[in-house]
């Protein structure tokens, strides 16, 4: 096993200016038309594009490395193992984890979520306890937690968000108690854009003994995050919301409270030893990973990692806030249009609503101009009751978007007005 | 210029813009509810059948444009017909939004008023808008009291 954190992370290009149009060649999907129009992906809040340097690290797997990993002595075993584990070493070295083992390879942030749930929760709660979360959360970050809670007896609890879309700190503190065992808080809100203080959080829920999760799945392609300066107990991230494939996540997890738990899923890999009598279970991590994983999506991952690397999470953050303010000016001035989420701390994404258009119709307009944004409730309903809607129309920037394709998509938002009159 | 015309009839947007029908039926025989999980939008249809007849039909709920004109305007085509002609109609209107489209041209002259939404084809997202009101009307007259859904 590799030991602690490996070699430092590639030296970024800080020195050379932000070169946009440089970067979105290495995305080739970017050069495609959609309705005779240049295509402008703004739906990178739902998944993101993929580089050359991820797409031809899986086909380069496939091609020359394919085998099943940890078990074989042959030589291409040994380099399919190898990748793997060093997409693992990536992984720690990128959300500042301590050791490679507290990364676990799982199939999404969503299971990430479960696991934890399952794993580490469902053995330890009991009727009467407490789970923390709040308005904002995917339902990604809700429904694990109402299963919980009806297997275990425990209560969800929900702190609310203000009409800015700003957590309620004072609600959320309040809500803290001596039955409050987890608390699970996204970094970033998919549908709002909201930048949670969750190291704040996480400080005040450790005041309370509580365990804390945070849903990094839309904050890892915008911010650096570092779990130790955090001191979160677990941190769940997806691959393909930052440039990898789709199909891989990981789950980060404080390495007393990963040993301490039961595995998740019982088969191969997971264990030492089998006999009728007795099985044995793996260490950590492979504890939790039963069955052969996903290794080309791990290789994926961990070449997506290394991209974020060398352009640098601070200069991509710095940029698409430039992005952000350029959008909302943009986009705010147009009549009708009402945004959702005007936190002070906010992510580039952009959600709203045109007038009385349904989003939808909008997202079909703007898909007929070659615009691609997500309409609907952003599987955030709880969001959506906040606010009193039922949808919005989101534009998620990411780090090849530029300045024109949002001049693109205030035009083509302007347009959806002239149908609508 | 991109072209919308052939989803946003102008017919169509005038059945958006002011919906026909839209009220509750205080004692309908019938009602179901739809719901489209992917947009969340949700429709309550009211019918009042006498003997063989639908005689009145009615539709609450709102949802985008292809969704409430289709309700809007189905509620006028149905009301009159009988429960067969209007089972089948629904029939006709399902297989018209999602033929090949070699047929728009055909189906849309053979639909009527309906016809309207014969482009619908083109736009494969938003075939369950057009059909969210057509499934619920058919629970409605199956007296089936369980809410649809467009999955």
């Amino acid at each position: 096993m590799t030991t602690a954190s490996g070699p430092t992370p590639p030296a970024t290009r800080t020195a050379a200016p932000y070169d946009v149009q440089r970067i979105r060649e290495d995305f080739p999907i970017l050069g495609r038309e959609i309705n005779g129009e240049p295509l402008v992906y703004l739906d990178n809040a739902a998944t993101a594009q993929k580089p050359d340097a991820v797409i031809d690290a899986i086909c380069g797997y496939y091609r020359t490395a394919n085998a099943n990993i940890h078990r074989g002595v042959h030589r291409l075993s040994v380099e399919a193992t190898t990748a793997y584990e060093g997409a693992r070493c990536t992984v720690q070295r990128f959300l500042g984890a301590h050791r490679p083992e507290e990364i676990v390879f799982v199939r999404s942030a969503t299971e990430a979520i479960n696991l934890v749930a399952q794993a580490y929760a469902r053995p330890r709660l009991a009727a009467g306890d407490e789970i923390l979360i709040t308005t904002m959360e995917h339902h990604s970050n809700i429904v694990p937690w109402q299963i919980l809670c009806e297997q275990t007896g425990a209560v969800l609890r929900v702190a609310p968000i203000t009409d800015a879309g700003e957590l309620e700190i004072d609600e959320f503190e309040k809500l803290l108690g001596p039955r409050t065992r987890l608390v699970a808080v996204t970094h970033i809100s998919n549908a709002l854009g909201t930048v949670n203080p969750v190291a704040k959080l996480v400080e005040l829920a450790h005041r309370h003994g509580a365990v804390v999760l945070i849903d990094g799945a839309q904050a890892a392609p915008h911010l650096p995050i570092d779990v130790t300066a955090l001191g979160c107990d677990f941190y769940a991230i997806t691959g393909h919301k930052m440039f990898g494939p789709t199909g891989v996540g990981a789950l980060y997890g404080r390495y007393e409270l990963l040993d301490d738990m039961e595995p998740y899923q019982g088969g191969g890999e997971m264990i030492l030893s089998v006999t009728f009598e007795k099985t044995t279970y793996n260490h950590v991590p492979h504890k939790f990973e039963a069955g052969t994983p996903n290794i080309a999506g791990v290789i994926g991952m961990g070449a997506a990692v290394d991209y974020l690397n060398e352009i640098g999470l601070a200069r991509i953050g710095t940029y698409e806030q430039g992005l952000l303010a350029y959008a909302t000016e943009a986009i705010c001035r147009i009549p009708g249009v009402r945004l959702f989420g005007t936190a002070a701390h906010k992510a580039a994404v952009l959600s709203f609503t045109i007038g009385d258009v349904h989003p939808h119709d909008a997202g079909t307009i703007l898909d007929q101009q070659g615009i691609a944004v997500r309409t609907g409730h952003h599987c955030a309903q709880p969001v959506m009751e906040r606010f009193g809607i039922t949808a919005t129309v989101r534009a998620s920037i990411a780090l090849y978007n530029t300045h024109a394709e949002i001049d693109r998509l205030a035009a083509a938002v302007a347009t959806v007005r002239e149908v609508f009159a | 210029m991109f072209d919308l015309s052939d989803l946003y009839q102008e017919l169509i947007l005038d059945h958006n813009r002011s919906p026909r029908n839209r009220r509750r039926i205080e004692h309908a025989g019938r009602r179901a509810e739809g719901y489209n999980p992917l947009c969340g939008d949700r429709i309550t249809v009211y019918l009042s059948i006498g003997g063989d007849v639908i005689e009145e039909a009615a539709f609450e709920g709102t949802g985008c444009a292809i969704s409430t004109a289709a309700a809007s305007m189905m509620t006028e085509a149905v009301k009159g017909m009988s429960v067969a002609e209007a089972t089948a109609l629904f029939e006709r209107f399902r297989a018209m939004v999602t033929a090949d489209d070699d047929r728009v041209e055909a189906d849309r002259a053979s639909m009527g008023k309906l016809g309207a939404f014969a482009g619908v084809r083109r736009f494969p997202a938003r075939v369950k808008c057009a059909t969210l009101a057509w499934h619920t009307l058919r629970a409605a007259i199956a007296g089936d009291h369980a809410s649809v859904t467009t999955e």
